[in-house]
């Protein structure tokens, strides 16, 4: 039967990690639902807070509270003093040559639409083409959409095979005199893809055309250095993170962000105004309008805190090994297949049950507190490539174990047992 | 929560399982699509109306076990009935899916139907039950938009 399936052994702990102590971190991890334990596994939707970045948010709001850049008292530049440190905290993170290339946005969703919006609508004419992966997430697809309505230039799709990797020759062969720009997910969110970025932006590089790299599923699974992929633009969202909602990243080569024009207009990214004439503030402020969400800027400098505090290499390898297990796992239950099953693949497993529709699955899982994510997780054309309506996915973070895993996979069994004909 | 078998009733496993009137309906005079954005769900309901009865009604389609079954047992129920009995029936499953958790609903009128009342107890589960509902509503006024849930 399939019960002896948990006999599958579990991969050693990689040293210097105790997913014990991690746990003790995170205080929503403690909590019951429907009176069972918690078992988060929705990690590529948002991921839970570890207590740093709840005291962060705290301390922030208890006794640092006071807009930035204007005001000339103390509160005030201590305030202004903790958001540019957490700007550099995303600085070093991610290995950007300057501060002034991290722009605050409220996440990837806005970071792609200020990219093409503001470098779009200045560089893009009728018949231009515009470089994507059929595995985008929807926010990194709409907003091209749109600026290639406004502008009359179109899509190019990168096909992706059975496995779900990118095809590299094929996206190769879309490069034309006529391709501007280029667009990418890192890491897909709903089949695990890493895709081989550094050779994609090589190769956009060699056809002289300038690439985005989403980052928001890969932010937090992986050591990124933009220098080392040479990317020019890369965005991530802070509660992908472990950091809070409503802020994020963009980071872009100077040499880019200067030519282009602000996305918004208001206070703070402005140098000079006359009813006249506006002279725009210098990087990062002049894309920075408004108020900007302080205390999730500096939630996000604590999330960088605790992610390097444990060590991006050992959430590489305890991801790494949960992602095994449940492969071997899953993969053993009779009518259970996995969807996406590239080589290089981080922390998520997508699959289908023979028969019974992923709603379901999600449903009676959640009355085991089993959180898995069921749908097509903003990833339509993904599941259109496979011809299925919608999957049902889990995803893990540093804070999961395998008996977590052992859990979904008796779940899972459950669900076979009820619903099975 | 309350059980799981509160909203996987014996009755909805067996209509999710072995689906009643699944299946093109081609002398069928009102059809429509129907969506459910949520899931992915799609399903198509076919109705052969005739002086304001219908005279046969029948669905296709792919959904979660509560929007199979529902359809199933909507096709069911909905045989030889004016049009104004189905609109009636479809208010008073509705009242029933969407009342008060720990009201027990009354609607001897709905008769099998009443099993779906566990669904009230997954809000995020009524737009499965619903969906062919409002899909036969617009197969009714013949609207060619496909519904959506939302
Ligand atoms: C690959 C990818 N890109 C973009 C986004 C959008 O991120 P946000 O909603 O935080 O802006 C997501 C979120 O799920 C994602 O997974």
């Amino acid at each position: 039967m399939t019960r002896q399936l948990s006999k599958t052994p579990a991969p050693a702990q990689p040293p210097h990690f105790d997913v014990h102590r991690i746990r003790e971190d995170f205080p929503i991890l403690h909590n019951k639902v429907h009176n069972k334990t918690l078992v988060y596994l929705d990690n590529a939707a948002t991921t839970q807070k570890p207590n740093l970045v709840i005291n962060a948010l705290r301390r922030y709001y208890g006794s640092e509270n006071a807009n930035i850049h204007r005001g000339v008292y103390l509160l005030s530049q201590l305030a202004t003093d903790l958001y540019e440190q957490a700007r550099r905290k995303v600085q070093r993170f991610i290995n950007a040559a300057e501060s002034r290339e991290i722009i605050f946005t409220r996440g990837t969703t806005e970071a792609i639409n200020l990219v093409a919006s503001s470098y779009g609508r200045t560089n893009f004419k009728p018949g231009d083409q515009i470089i994507l992966t059929g595995m985008e997430h929807l926010s990194n697809i709409v907003p091209w959409q749109i600026i290639c309505q406004q502008t009359g230039a179109v899509l190019r799709v990168a096909p992706f095979d059975d496995n779900g990797e990118l095809i590299l020759d094929e996206y190769e062969r879309l490069f034309t005199p006529r391709t501007r720009f280029v667009t990418a997910v890192h890491l897909s969110k709903s089949l695990g893809t890493i895709n081989p970025v550094k050779r994609m932006i090589a190769i956009a590089h060699a056809h002289n055309v300038p690439v985005f790299i989403d980052g928001a599923q890969s932010i937090a699974h992986g050591p990124i250095d933009v220098q080392d992929i040479d990317a020019d633009f890369y965005a991530f969202s802070g509660h992908k993170l472990y950091g809070p909602t409503g802020i994020g990243a963009l980071y872009g080569k100077a040499r880019f962000l200067e030519e282009m024009p602000p996305y918004q207009g208001g206070g703070d990214m402005i140098a000079s105004v006359t009813f006249e004439k506006t002279e725009y503030n210098e990087l990062p402020y002049k894309f920075e309008a408004g108020t900007p969400n302080i205390a999730g800027g500096i939630g996000l400098g604590a999330a960088i805190d605790y992610l390097t505090s444990v060590g991006l290499p050992n959430i590489v390898a305890h991801e790494s090994r949960l992602l095994e297990y449940a492969h071997s796992r899953l993969s053993g239950i009779p009518g259970l297949r996995v969807v996406g099953t590239a080589r290089q693949k981080g922390g998520v497993i997508s699959f289908v049950l023979k028969g019974i529709h992923p709603h379901d699955i999600g449903t009676i899982l959640d009355g085991d507190g089993i959180a898995v994510r069921t749908g097509h997780h903003c990833c339509q054309p993904v599941m259109d490539r496979f011809q299925i309506p919608a999957t049902a996915r889990a995803s893990f973070a540093l804070y999961n174990t395998i008996p977590e895993i052992d859990a979904l996979a008796d779940g899972i069994l459950k669900v076979i047992g009820f619903l099975g004909s | 929560m309350s059980d799981l078998r509160e909203l996987y009733q014996e009755m909805i496993l067996d209509h999710c399982k072995r689906p009643r009137n699944f299946h093109n309906l081609p002398d069928a005079n009102r059809a429509a699509d129907g969506f459910n954005r949520l899931c992915g769900d799609k399903l198509r309901v076919f109705v052969k109306l005739d002086d304001g009865i219908i005279k046969d009604i029948a669905f296709e389609g792919d959904g979660c076990c509560i929007s199979k079954a529902s359809s199933s047992m909507m096709t069911e129920a909905l045989k030889g009935k004016t049009l104004d009995e189905a609109h009636k029936l479809f208010q008073q499953f509705h009242e029933v899916l969407t009342g008060p958790p720990d009201e027990t609903p009354d609607a001897p009128e709905l008769g099998k139907l009443a099993v779906f009342a566990g669904v009230r107890e997954f809000p995020v589960r009524v737009k499965c039950a619903t969906l062919a509902w409002h899909t036969l509503e617009a197969a009714l006024k013949d609207e060619q938009k496909p519904v959506t849930t939302e």
